[in-house]
């Protein structure tokens, strides 16, 4: 079973769709997927980026398992004050 | 978690521990810590809000007999390092007290003196002083090499733009041609500074076996020692930061400003260095908050019905680029709002002013007081009540939002409520008097935190943080790990650890720290009471499984037996050491807070002043852990969001000189200009923390913005669109009105 990656605008122009489904096991794996299949889009395109797996933000993704039927956004990464 | 839990000391209202020693004065800030042999660094700031540095000759102030060391830019090991160039100026000057050159003198008098001394030749440049004036075609470019980031086409000349962004869902255009009722307005923020009462200062210490010290007043001590080893070139393990008591941060405490000057004083002068900012240099060259100028257009149906909602958005970076908070500004303005469509333009723009630092919710308060003043001319426009109309179109559970992912639980549907039905909205308004009502959303944000818990030989336990406590966390710290342990409060003490005895924690803002560091208590309570069972296992000679914690001691449900914490800790040098617990974490699951206020202002037709009479914040705080700090928040992010709507702003003279860098000028609302603040504490706990806990301190400025701006438009029956409302912009609204 796959999960459901969704991209911001940004991404949307590197990879000219709004979403597409991956099959991974952990946010290294996905990522290197999306890569390989967009040449548009490079791992330093979201390397800065925050990720949301099925609505719970990471600030500072890595090693995150991704289960069958997650939802994955790529985020701005977000500071306060 | 997810439901309502019940709590032994979670949700009291303990005495504060750091209430004492700041009423006394006994509390030690950045500037009260004096060494053997310290002398004074002073920094000399530009005259001018742009220029050419054509040379810098520092040879009489050398030659001062009072002076000790001076530097420029020149004298920073690292000329790659991030943010040098705020530090000290290298060929160019980019706003009026841009930081040029520091001495280091026997006295702060002497090193003031000296700076006189140091000559300085500029090639003064046309000054860029707002985003009208940035983005004109004939405007002075500030960076040669700045291309706009985030165009469709890539640029090929510089720009004062620097970056674009965009997010969207749905189709926008199918959206408005849903609509019956559209509504469209631009609203113009000032720049504004955070406004902390204690300036930024440090004492530093160079030592000649190369490790060092800096005390100051931060929200991160592990950032400054990351910065300004990185400047200097020092390894980490030889830089020990302390954070001292703050005095105030809001966001504009994160960025480093003197550590590394200082530092570099230090090491040439021998010499402990203190460093101080007056109130000038505060207003100068620390902070402030982006001016913006925001277009806002939202179509409905005539039910109410929001069919389409689309932002242009344009925030002032100051002088550097990626300084402004552009993202968090597009992604939160219209958060509030369950609606199909959306879609946000935002470009970030330089201009001759001081680097902009974060300012509590950064970049919300601007974009969501534009969305909020639009949504109730809407309502107004449609004949419906505001909270009605906003709770006909609420983001809730599974509201996908334009940023990205859908909503967990959260609490906006039950502040809406809680302000329907307040004594406030009931309450009947006179002449000249107006209501005005906004929502706001902050992200709320995790990160790493570290704490360690050393249990004591009598049973206490001493709680070291990484998070400088701004806003009261060492009392809800030493709460958590009274719930866990089940031990009263007093058992526990809270400190915050230097950058060398305690592993790293990022700083406290993002509304993280008692949230994430609030974790890593629990998870440091919880190796405690592991440890406190295993040692009583020991002693009973039974296993760990055995043994239950219960009120604060442990049972031996294997036979008889009971010992309390004092008594295990009191034998722990005959059970296997010392006990202490650790929570290591990098927080996941923060959870939004959504809030809801309500502003009562009338204004003096004759004069434009307004009085704010009276005034309700409501937020979800998830589970309010001091539920007394909470209510100081709510309040604090409400004096904050006043006085950016009714008074707040810099102002430049025509050469980019600011004019009014001090609280006699730059106005910010005193106790005696507020009423009250009435709060209401909604709970919708966050199913991602042990306790419920949402972070709570930024989203409460973010509504005064649009509901004081909507308060005195209606009192005057004249909608005001520009920040801050003023007396004499008020005044001319009403001439031009009439």
């Amino acid at each position: 079973m796959t999960s459901h990656v969704i991209f911001s605008s940004e991404l949307q122009k590197r990879t000219g769709v709004r979403a597409t489904d991956v099959r991974a096991r952990d946010y290294r794996s996905l990522v290197r997927e999306i890569t390989d299949r967009y040449e548009g889009l490079s791992p330093a395109d979201v390397e800065d980026m925050s990720v949301a797996i099925n609505g719970e933000i990471i600030a500072e993704p890595m090693l995150e398992k991704i289960s069958p039927g997650s939802e994955v956004h790529f985020l701005y990464r977000i500071e306060g004050g | 978690m997810s439901e309502a839990q019940d709590f032994k000391y979670i949700g009291q209202r303990t005495i504060r521990p750091d209430g004492h020693d700041k009423v006394t004065g006994r509390a030690n800030y950045a500037a009260d810590l004096a060494l053997p042999g310290m002398i004074w660094g002073k920094i000399l700031r530009s005259p001018h809000a742009h220029a050419v540095i054509n040379s810098i000759n520092t040879s009489k102030a050398e030659a001062d007999p009072d002076v000790f060391a001076v530097m420029t830019h020149a004298d920073i090991p690292n000329q790659t390092a991030s943010g040098i160039q705020n530090i000290l100026a290298k060929d160019k000057v980019f706003y009026h007290g841009h930081a040029v050159a520091a001495v280091a003198a026997i006295s702060e008098a002497a090193a003031e003196r000296a700076l006189s001394l140091i000559e300085v030749d500029y090639s003064i440049l046309k000054p860029v002083m707002n985003i009208d004036d940035a983005i004109s075609s004939d405007s002075p470019i500030l960076h040669d090499d700045l291309f706009t980031k985030g165009m469709v086409e890539e640029p090929t000349a510089p720009s004062n733009v620097a970056s674009r962004n965009e997010l969207s869902k749905g189709d926008i255009q199918a959206g408005f041609a849903e609509a019956e009722v559209i509504v469209e307005r631009e609203f113009r923020t000032a720049t504004v500074h955070q406004g902390y009462i204690e300036p930024h200062a440090c004492t530093v210490r160079y030592d000649e076996d190369g490790h060092s010290m800096i005390w100051c007043s931060t929200q991160g001590h592990f950032a400054v020692r990351a910065t300004t080893a990185s400047m200097l070139n020092i390894e980490q393990t030889k830089l020990n930061v302390i954070a001292s008591e703050i005095g105030g941060g809001f966001g504009g405490k994160l960025g480093v400003y003197l550590e590394p000057v200082a530092l570099v004083l230090s090491k040439k002068s021998g010499r402990p260095v203190k460093m101080q900012m007056d109130r000038n240099e505060v207003f100068m060259a620390s902070g402030p908050g982006s001016a913006t100028r925001n277009r806002v257009k939202i179509g409905a149906k005539k039910d109410g019905t929001i069919t389409a909602m689309e932002a242009k958005l344009f925030y002032e970076a100051g002088w550097a680029p990626g300084s402004s908070p552009l993202g968090p500004a597009c992604m939160t303005v219209f958060t509030p709002y369950d609606v199909d469509h959306q879609y946000v333009e935002g470009f970030e723009v330089v201009v001759n002013k001081a680097r902009c630092a974060a300012y509590r919710a950064p970049g919300a308060p601007q974009s969501e007081y534009a969305c909020e003043m639009v949504i109730n001319e809407l309502a107004d426009e449609l004949g419906l009540d505001p909270i009605d109309l906003r709770l006909k179109n609420v983001a809730k559970e599974g509201t996908q939002t334009l940023y990205g992912p859908k909503l967990k639980a959260v609490g906006l549907v039950e502040c809406l409520e809680a302000a329907k039905s307040s004594a406030q909205y009931k309450a009947a308004l006179k002449k000249n008097q107006g209501r005005g009502v906004a929502s706001g959303f902050w992200f709320n944000v995790g990160g790493e935190s570290s704490v360690v818990i050393n249990m004591n030989e009598d049973g206490t336990g001493t709680i070291v943080e990484g998070s400088p406590d701004i806003g009261g966390s060492r009392a809800s710290m030493q709460m958590m790990a009274a719930e866990e342990l089940q031990m009263p409060v007093e058992s526990f003490s809270a400190i915050i650890g230097d950058t060398q005895n305690l592993p790293y924690s990022n700083p406290t803002g993002g509304s993280r720290t008692t949230f994430a560091t609030g974790m890593a208590v629990v998870e440091a309570a919880a190796d405690v009471v592991s440890q406190l069972k295993e040692r009583a296992a020991a002693t009973w000679n039974v296993t760990p499984d055995q043994v239950e914690w219960k009120d604060g001691t442990a049972i031996n449900t294997n036979g008889e037996g009971v010992l309390s914490a004092a008594e295990i800790c009191g034998s722990a040098a005959k059970t296997g050491g010392h006990i202490s617990g650790r929570g290591n974490i990098s927080a996941r699951g923060a959870s939004p807070s959504f809030a809801v206020h309500l502003a009562d202002i009338e204004v003096d037709p004759d004069t434009g002043k307004t009085t704010v009479l009276r005034y309700t914040a409501i937020q979800d705080a998830g589970k309010a852990i001091h539920p007394g700090y909470v209510e100081g928040q709510y309040q604090g992010g409400s004096a904050q969001g006043i006085g950016w709507a009714l008074n707040e702003e810099y102002v430049y003279s025509e050469d980019g000189k600011l004019e009014n860098p001090g609280f006699l000028d730059y106005r910010i609302p005193l106790a005696s200009d507020l009423p009250m603040i009435e709060t209401v504490i909604v709970e919708v706990p966050n199913s991602f923390h042990p306790f419920g806990v949402r972070g709570i301190g930024e989203t409460g400025i973010i509504p005064p913005l649009a509901a004081c701006g909507t308060a005195v438009s209606n009192a005057i029956g004249v909608r005001m669109s520009e920040l801050p409302m003023s007396p004499p912009k008020i005044l001319k609204a009403i001439q031009d009105a009439s």
